[in-house]
């Protein structure tokens, strides 16, 4: 087998990815730094996020208001002293993107301009129209191209870390092309794989969202924390689950029900706002999982619109007018065209709240390090924990360049302490052989795109927006069955080149392993907090769950549970109030 | 419900000789894109079959292929406008990998050619603050921060057909990009590439790429702009040489 030897190499190259990767190249320039991705970085997810990035930037606002918000926001879950570190750091990476040449959208004097977000009390959300993500995406792999100590391996996917001495030395990862394996052999990873979405049916994500960098550090023995927090973003579109941003609601939108009710004002969000002038941290600028929560109560009560995808409530924007819409939301106009045949100009939009980010993921401290020596993560697929349970909307993109960078200076100090990489390579023989006798398998009659199906009914049925312990533990013996099954899993495409039929069931072995620890750990679970709200359990329960979960894999079996306390350092947990009466 | 007829172009390095088309018969949702029946295809009836694709709302630029002819974005492209079978095939100009999935070294390649980031006058540090950008400075070169790396525009390109060479229309908008950008000072190491023979002045505005560009990026308009500023780069050089001391 073919070894690439690197001093760093990062799994990823989305944001987080590529941040990592700048900021080794800028600090030693003599690194070698393997940047190593399924996907051409500029297909990356990160792509997709629309309404910003925030950041304490105008005279108004405070780091400490930023601080309040994220841990209110996450409903106390978050590491605090991880918070702090994200307020401060998050100002200074918002203007090296500047610096970099990111597009901001800008104020008439020059200034950056900001906008309103759901759950923050200040306009802090840095944007560049509606493809903020977009075009961090494009500066940061635009300004990559500069460093000639970041080698690029475009479509090559890892399949195992390769864990010896106690430490992290590597991995072997498949060339698409060739369908070879490659052992990339490095004395330090970093993972920036990106979240795991498409584990559901109905999603904002991507088909490439499928929890690869998480199922890889789980499997190389690190626990997958707070997995039971997943993220519903309000308004997808019910045809596509195509996102439509919080911005919509930033700039004025509002959110209506059959009756033409903002009924939002009925689940402690209200009083009703006057249309068109927005009020921070109340009504359609309440945090997501209230918001999505509230979506849920209608149906239930059957104030929903019908529509041919489920029910769906309205986005009413046509208050903006024709040129607001053009100049600060073109992208939600254009898909709310092609998409649904709506012109929110014209008309309100159908929206249903959709699967959209995880706040769990890989277990780092807030050096981005997780427990095995060389191994580090951070973007989606990691958990520091900043966003708690309940992420606020434009944190992530401002957590994937923050963490992004610190994995990178902790890198530096692992490397350091001068570790090096040897051996491995029986170990990448080993990998090797498991993905050989994956291909060859026959007889064995499952196909990917059955238990995939499966995976995503047991999840949309059983971990969505409201949880009961009894479908849990329906959906964990589910799950339990499919990794049994998996194991017939048989091969339809037996060719190397660009097998996406090898990729997909590769792709379908790390959403079980995802699913399973999010089954697991909302089922252990026993309380209602931020996005994770049981239905059995309806209340907060501090002396019990003020706590991390933490999901060790336990190959065969389903995964471990223990707790980890939070960190707390200023803020104690209070109520969460988005009621227009704050202050 | 209504059944569609693809012609998807297949082709397997290992197994295949040459590339072939391969008849499916789909049943489609009304409101379903192509990249929808390709999906369908794969999940249902055919899993060996490869194509790129992610986030199915036209901004990660995986699934760029011929339909009917045309270049098209697969996520974008309507089933409801087409008629009779619809033929698909990988991007016209870019080597086959296999199936619908082509080799775009070149492209990739080219984009760093252009030093697509910014130069500034000076050394810079973030703590001093943000650029100033009005927003009308910024309108100068926004519309060309839209591209997408699709590789429509060159599918689209004859001359990129021709002249395999030619930089071609999202590298050079790109460039230009950057050049129009006020933070950026850094037009004269990029016009090495841009004003090269095989840079702007390869392309005879045909402006198919402007046409197809799922963004209206509009690199024709980028390409023209960029030879005007050579022409009076190169009059400013040799007629009017006071101008450079």
């Amino acid at each position: 087998m073919e070894t690439v030897s690197a001093d760093v190499a990062i799994i990823g190259a989305g944001g987080a990815g590529l941040r990592a990767a700048i900021a080794l190249a800028e600090a030693e320039p003599k690194l070698r730094v393997a940047l190593v991705s399924k996907v051409y970085p500029m297909r990356s997810h990160t792509c997709a996020a629309e309404g910003g990035a925030a950041g304490v930037i105008k005279p108004d606002d405070s780091l400490e208001h930023h601080f309040n918000d994220t841990v209110g926001g996450g409903d106390w879950l978050c590491d605090q002293d991880a918070v702090d570190y994200l307020v401060q750091e998050a100002p200074k990476e918002l203007l090296q993107l500047e610096h970099w040449g990111c597009p901001w959208s800008r104020e008439p004097d020059g200034s950056v301009a900001v906008r309103p977000f759901g759950g923050m009390k200040k306009q802090r959300t840095w944007f560049a129209a509606d493809k903020s993500g977009f075009h961090i995406l494009h500066t940061l792999f635009q300004t990559s191209l500069k460093y000639p100590s970041i080698v690029r391996f475009d479509e090559y996917y890892a399949t195992e870390l390769l864990v010896e001495d106690g430490r992290c030395q590597g991995f072997t990862a498949i060339e698409m092309r060739s369908g070879q394996m490659r052992h990339f052999r490095a004395p330090a990873v970093i993972v920036a794989g990106g979240g795991a979405g498409r584990m559901f049916p109905f999603t904002t994500n991507g088909a490439i969202k499928t929890g690869d960098g998480m199922a890889l550090a789980y499997r190389a023995g690190v626990p997958l924390k707070d997995m039971e927090f997943v993220q519903y973003h309000p308004t997808g579109l019910p045809s596509t689950g195509t996102l439509l941003t919080e911005a919509c609601r930033g700039e004025g939108g509002v959110l209506l029900n059959k009756h033409g009710r903002r009924f939002l004002q009925d689940y402690g969000m209200g009083p009703e706002t006057p249309l068109g002038h927005p009020v921070l941290k109340t009504m359609e600028l309440g945090p997501r999982d209230r918001v999505s929560q509230a979506f849920w109560h209608e149906q239930q009560k059957g104030n929903m619109v019908p529509t041919q995808w489920g029910d769906a409530m309205l986005l009413d924007m046509r208050h903006l007018g024709e040129k607001r819409i053009d100049e600060r939301l073109p992208l939600v106009r254009d898909m709310s065209i092609s998409y649904m045949g709506v012109d929110p100009v014209r008309d309100p939009v159908p929206v249903r709240p959709v699967v959209h980010y995880m706040m769990g993921g890989i277990h780092t401290d807030m050096r981005a390090a997780t427990p095995l020596a060389g191994l580090f993560a951070a973007g989606e697929c990691a958990c520091v924990s900043i966003n708690g349970a309940n992420r606020l909307g434009s944190n992530s993109l401002t957590e994937l360049l923050v963490f992004g960078r610190r994995a990178a200076l902790s890198t530096l100090e692992y490397l350091g302490s001068g570790v090096r990489a040897a051996g491995g390579s029986s170990l990448a023989d080993q990998a090797q052989a498991r993905v050989r006798e994956l291909m060859q398998r026959s007889g064995g009659g499952e196909t990917v795109a059955g238990l995939r199906k499966e995976m995503m009914h047991a999840m949309e049925e059983h971990a969505g927006i409201y949880r009961s312990g009894d479908g849990l533990a329906a959906a964990a013996g589910k799950l339990a069955e499919l990794r049994r099954r998996y194991r017939s899993l048989e091969l339809h495409d037996k060719t190397n080149v660009y097998n996406t039929d090898l990729l997909q069931a590769l792709e379908l072995g790390s959403m079980l392993d995802c699913a399973e620890a999010v089954v697991v750990s909302a089922l252990e679970r026993r309380e209602s907090r931020g996005a994770h709200q049981r239905l059995d359990f309806p209340e907060r329960d501090d002396r019990s769950y003020l706590r991390h979960s933490l999901a060790h894999c336990r190959g065969g079996e389903r995964p471990r549970i223990d707790y980890l306390d939070v960190v707390i350092t200023k803020s104690q947990p209070g109520v969460r109030d988005y009621s227009g009466h704050h202050e | 419900m209504k059944t569609y007829q693809l012609d998807v172009l297949r082709y397997n390095p290992e197994t295949d000789r040459e590339p072939h088309f391969q008849r499916y018969s789909v049943p489609c949702r009304e409101e379903w894109v192509v990249l929808d029946a390709l999906n369908h295809v794969k999940e249902s009836i055919d899993p060996t079959l490869s194509y790129r694709w992610s986030c199915h709302m036209a901004v990660c630029g995986s699934c760029g292929m011929m339909i009917n002819g045309e270049p098209k974005l697969a996520c974008k492209s309507f089933l409801r406008e087409y008629e009779g079978v619809i033929r698909i095939e990988p991007l016209r100009h870019f080597p086959i990998e296999r199936d619908l999935v082509t080799v775009i070294d070149d492209f990739v390649a080219k984009l760093a050619r252009v030093k697509p980031y910014l130069i500034p006058k000076e050394a810079t540090s973030p703590e001093a603050g943000e650029f100033r950008q009005t927003p009308a400075q910024l309108k100068r070169y926004k519309q060309f921060t839209l591209c997408i790396n699709c590789m429509l525009c060159y599918a689209a390109c004859p001359e990129y057909g021709l002249i395999p060479q030619y930089l071609g229309p999202a590298a050079i908008a790109l460039g230009h990009r950057w050049n129009e950008d006020s933070r950026d000072a850094g037009r004269a190491a990029r016009q090495e590439e841009l004003a090269a023979t095989e840079g702007a002045w390869e392309c005879s505005f045909v402006g198919a790429c402007s046409e197809v560009c799922p963004e209206h990026v509009d690199p024709a308009a980028a390409i023209q702009q960029v030879k005007i500023k050579s022409t009076v780069d190169w009059y400013a050089a040799h007629l009017m040489p006071w101008l450079n001391k």
